[in-house]
C-alpha cells in the first residue's frame, strides 16, 4: 500500500520526526492561504504515487511537478495549472496520473544531503538502519558504485535501538553538538514509528541540514506490511484507490489476491506459488499473462464469478486459463463454479480449464456436461499450450 | 527413515475447535495422522471428533498425551502467541499454517525462539507430510492442509516454499513411482522459522531420501543460500523449479515473500544460482518431475 508525501508528512508530525512546515491543498485557494501562511519561499508540489514528479509534463502542456515561488498569487497560478491535470513522469508510464492534491511547503536551504532509512531486514529476521553521506541520489546507484558509503546498522528486535548504536551512526554521518542531538531525537522517533506503524520501510532522502542548524526530513517513502492493516484502521484508511489499477481495486473489493500485467491470457488459480508458475509457463509457450490471481482455498461460486467479471472487464483478455490444484479443494465445487458464472456473464473468449486433484472426476464430468463451450487441457503445459494456440485462432 | 516427523509421531492440534482448524484435524485423521490432542483455551475437557481430547493450553496437552509437535491453525492476530505458547511447552516441532501473520510479529517470535531447541516450521505453510504404507499412502503423518492422497511412500524429498506447487511435484513423482520420503512446505512469508537449507541438511542425512526436489519463488535470498550449500556438501541429486520469472518487480505476488525488492530476489539470480551449484532446473512447472527423473 502506497501513500502520498502529505500523508508521509503527516505521519512524521505525529511521530516528531521534523519536516518544514507544510500543507496539502485541493483548490488553488487554499493552496494561495498555505503559501500566505508560511510566508517567502515555497514549493508547491504534485501529489502522486510517483517519482520523478519535478521533470514530468503534465499533459496539458505545463513542465514540472514541482515549483518554487516566493509569491503566493503566483502559487495559486501554479495550482491551477495542476490540480486536476494528468501528470506524466518516468514512474507513471505514459497514461500518467491525475493529481488531485498539492502540498505547499515551506522552501528549505540546504547545506548537505543525507540518506536515511529503516527496513526490515529479511535474512537478518531483523529491522536495519541504514545511513549515507550521500543523500538526495538514487541510493542503489551509491550501493552498486561505492558501497563504502553506506552504514548499516542491525537493531535487536527484543533490545530495540541502543544509545550506542545512535551515536555511532550519528559519528559516522559527521554530525556534531547541536545538529547530532537532534539527530539522535530523530532516530528515536523514526524507529518508533517504524515499529508503531508496521512498516516494512521508511525512507527519507534526502535528509537535510541547514544553514541555520536544524535537521529536517525533506521527503518520505513509506512500505507497510499488508498483513498488519487489520491493526493499523488509521495508514488503512490512508489508501487512495485512485492511484491503483482500477482492476486490482475491483478485485480487493472481493477479497480476491490480483495483479494486473499488460498481456492477453487471463489466469484463475489456486495458490499464489502454482499462480506464478502459471504466469510463468503461458509466457513459456509463447503467450503473454494478462494477471496474477490466487482465489486461495476457498473458491466459492460467488467468487469465481467474480473473478471472471474482473477478468472479462480488461478489454486485453483474449482468453482465459482457470488451473486448479484441488487440495482441499474440490474440483467439482470449482466445475460448478465455473459454470454458474459462465451463465452470469457472457464469456465471448476461449476458455482453458485444466483441473486436478481432489474430486476431479466429478469436476470434468459437470463441466462436460455443463454445456459451456470450454477447453479440457490434462496437465499444466498442455493447458499453456490450449491457451496461446485457442487465442492465435 | 523420513526427516522430523514419522507415522507414529503424536500431534496435537492448536485452534482446533475453529472450522479451519477442525476440517484439517478430521482429514489427518482420516489418513491416519496420531492426533492426540487439540487445544482451545476456553474449551478444555471438549472431545473433538468423539475422540481428541481438548485441552485449554499446550502444556496440558503435552503433559497428558505426550504430543511432541503442535500443528497451528489460528487466525493472524493471535497466531503468534500460539507458536510462542507451544515454544514455551517445549514440543520438539511447531508447524504454524496460518497465513497473514504480522511480519514484525514473527521477527519477535525468531528473536524468541533463538534460545530455544523447538524447530519452527512455517508460517504460511501447507504443513509436513510423511507418506504411509496404505492405500493412497494412508497410515503416514500429515500435518497441514496437503491432500493426503496425492503422496506414495518413496524417495524423493521435497522442500517447498508454495502449497500447491508442492502438490504438483508431489503428484509428478507419484506417478513416476518415485514416491516421497517426506513432503516439507515451508511456507511464503519473508520471516519464517525453517529455511530451504535447514532442509536440505536433514534430507542429505536422512538414508530414505535419495533424492531431492526444491521449489522456490521470488524474493529473499534463501534458494541461493541452499544453491551454494549443496554445492559443497549434498550428496544427492536435487532438481529445482523456482516460479516468479514473469513477475513484475516491486509486487507483492500473493505470498508476503514472494516480491523482487530494490532488484534482488530475482527468479533469473535463483536459476543462476542453482545452476552454478549443479542442480537440475525445470523450465516449467510441470516437469520437476521429469527433470528429476533425469538425473538419477
Amino acid at each position: 500500500m502506497n501513500i502520498h508525501e502529505y500523508q508521509a508528512k503527516e505521519l512524521f508530525a505525529k511521530f516528531g520526526v521534523p519536516t518544514p512546515e507544510g500543507k496539502v491543498a485541493e483548490t488553488a485557494a487554499d493552496a494561495r492561504a498555505i503559501a500566505a501562511e508560511i510566508g517567502g519561499q515555497v514549493v508547491i508540489k504534485a501529489q502522486v504515487h510517483a517519482g520523478g514528479r519535478g521533470k514530468g509534463t503534465f499533459k496539458n502542456g505545463f513542465q514540472g511537478g514541482v515549483h518554487l515561488s516566493g509569491d503566493a498569487d503566483e502559487i495559486a497560478g501554479l495550482a491551477d495549472k495542476m490540480i486536476g491535470q494528468t501528470l506524466v513522469t518516468h514512474q507513471t508510464g505514459e497514461t500518467g496520473k491525475v493529481v488531485n492534491k498539492v502540498m505547499v511547503a515551506q522552501a528549505v536551504d540546504i547545506e548537505k544531503e543525507y540518506y536515511l532509512a529503516v527496513l526490515m531486514d529479511r535474512e537478518g529476521r531483523c529491522p536495519v538502519i541504514v545511513a549515507s553521506q550521500e543523500g538526495g541520489v538514487n541510493i542503489e546507484e551509491v550501493a552498486e558504485k561505492t558501497p563504502e558509503k553506506i552504514l548499516r546498522s542491525a537493531i535487536d528486535p527484543l533490545a530495540g535501538l541502543q544509545e550506542n548504536q545512535i551515536h555511532e551512526i550519528s559519528a559516522q554521518l559527521g554530525f556534531q553538538d547541536e545538529i547530532a542531538t537532534q539527530f539522535a531525537g530523530l532516530l528515536d522517533a523514526l524507529y518508533n514509528l517504524f515499529l508503531s506503524c508496521d512498516c516494512s520501510m521508511v525512507e527519507i532522502n534526502p535528509l537535510v541540514t541547514t544553514p541555520d542548524g536544524k535537521l529536517l526530513a525533506l521527503d518520505a517513502k513509506f512500505g507497510f506490511d499488508d498483513n498488519a492493516l487489520y491493526r493499523q484502521p488509521e495508514i488503512a484508511a490512508m489508501r487512495d484507490t485512485s492511484e491503483e489499477d482500477p482492476r486490482e481495486v475491483a478485485a480487493s473489493e472481493y477479497d480476491l489476491n490480483y495483479i494486473g500485467l499488460d498481456g492477453n491470457i487471463a489466469c484463475l488459480v489456486n495458490g499464489a506459488g502454482l499462480a506464478m508458475a502459471t504466469m510463468d509457463i503461458i509466457k513459456y509457450y509463447g503467450g503473454e499473462p494478462a494477471n496474477f490471481l490466487d482465489v486461495g482455498g476457498g473458491a466459492s461460486e460467488e467468487q469465481v464469478t467474480n473473478a471472471f467479471k474482473i477478468i472479462l472487464a480488461d478489454t486485453n483478455v483474449k482468453g482465459i486459463l482457470v488451473n486448479i490444484f484441488g487440495g482441499i479443494m474440490d474440483c467439482d465445487v470449482i466445475a460448478q463454479g465455473i459454470v454458474a458464472a459462465c451463465k452470469q456473464v457472457d464469456l465471448g473468449i476461449p476458455l482453458i480449464v485444466r483441473l486436478e486433484g481432489n474430486n476431479v472426476e466429478a469436476g470434468k464430468e459437470t463441466l462436460s456436461r455443463s454445456g459451456v463451450n470450454l477447453i479440457a487441457a490434462d496437465d499444466l503445459a498442455d493447458a499453456a499450450q490450449k491457451a496461446v494456440t485457442a487465442i492465435a485462432a | 527413515m523420513s526427516i522430523l516427523v514419522q507415522p507414529d509421531t503424536k500431534i496435537l492440534i492448536q485452534g482446533i475447535t475453529g472450522s479451519f482448524g477442525g476440517q484439517h484435524a478430521n482429514l489427518s485423521l482420516e489418513y491416519g495422522t496420531q492426533v492426540v490432542a487439540g487445544v482451545t483455551p476456553g474449551k478444555g475437557g471438549q472431545l473433538f471428533a468423539d475422540k481428541v481430547p481438548v485441552f485449554n493450553s499446550v502444556k496440558e496437552a503435552v503433559a497428558e498425551t505426550g504430543a511432541t509437535v503442535s500443528a497451528v491453525f489460528v487466525p493472524p492476530p493471535f497466531a503468534a502467541e500460539a507458536i510462542l505458547e507451544a515454544v514455551d511447552a517445549e514440543v520438539e516441532l511447531v508447524v504454524a499454517i496460518t497465513e497473514g501473520i504480522p511480519v514484525m510479529d514473527m521477527m519477535r517470535v525468531a528473536a524468541k525462539m533463538k534460545e530455544s531447541s523447538t524447530r519452527l516450521i512455517g508460517p504460511n505453510c501447507p504443513g509436513i507430510v510423511t507418506p504411509g504404507e496404505g492405500p493412497q499412502s494412508s497410515g503416514g503423518c500429515r500435518i497441514g492442509i496437503a491432500p493426503g492422497y496425492i503422496h506414495k511412500k518413496g524417495s524423493v524429498g521435497v522442500v517447498s516454499r508454495s502449497g500447491t506447487l508442492t502438490y504438483e511435484a508431489v503428484w509428478q513423482t507419484t506417478q513416476l513411482g518415485l514416491g516421497q520420503s517426506t513432503c516439507i512446505g515451508i511456507g511464503g512469508d519473508p520471516i519464517n522459522g525453517t529455511s530451504h537449507l535447514d532442509i536440505l541438511k536433514l534430507f542429505n542425512e536422512d538414508p530414505e531420501t535419495e533424492s531431492i526436489i526444491m521449489i522456490g519463488e521470488i524474493g529473499g535470498d534463501a534458494e541461493e543460500e541452499a544453491a551454494a550449500w549443496a554445492k559443497e556438501h549434498c550428496n544427492k541429486p536435487i532438481a529445482a523449479f523456482i516460479a516468479g520469472a514473469t513477475a513484475p518487480p516491486g509486487r507483492r505476488m500473493g505470498h508476503a515473500g514472494a516480491i523482487i525488492s530494490g532488484g534482488k530476489g530475482t527468479a533469473a539470480a535463483k536459476k543462476e544460482a542453482l545452476l552454478d551449484a549443479g542442480i537440475a532446473v525445470a523450465q516449467t512447472p510441470s516437469e520437476m518431475g521429469s527433470t528429476l527423473a533425469k538425473i538419477l
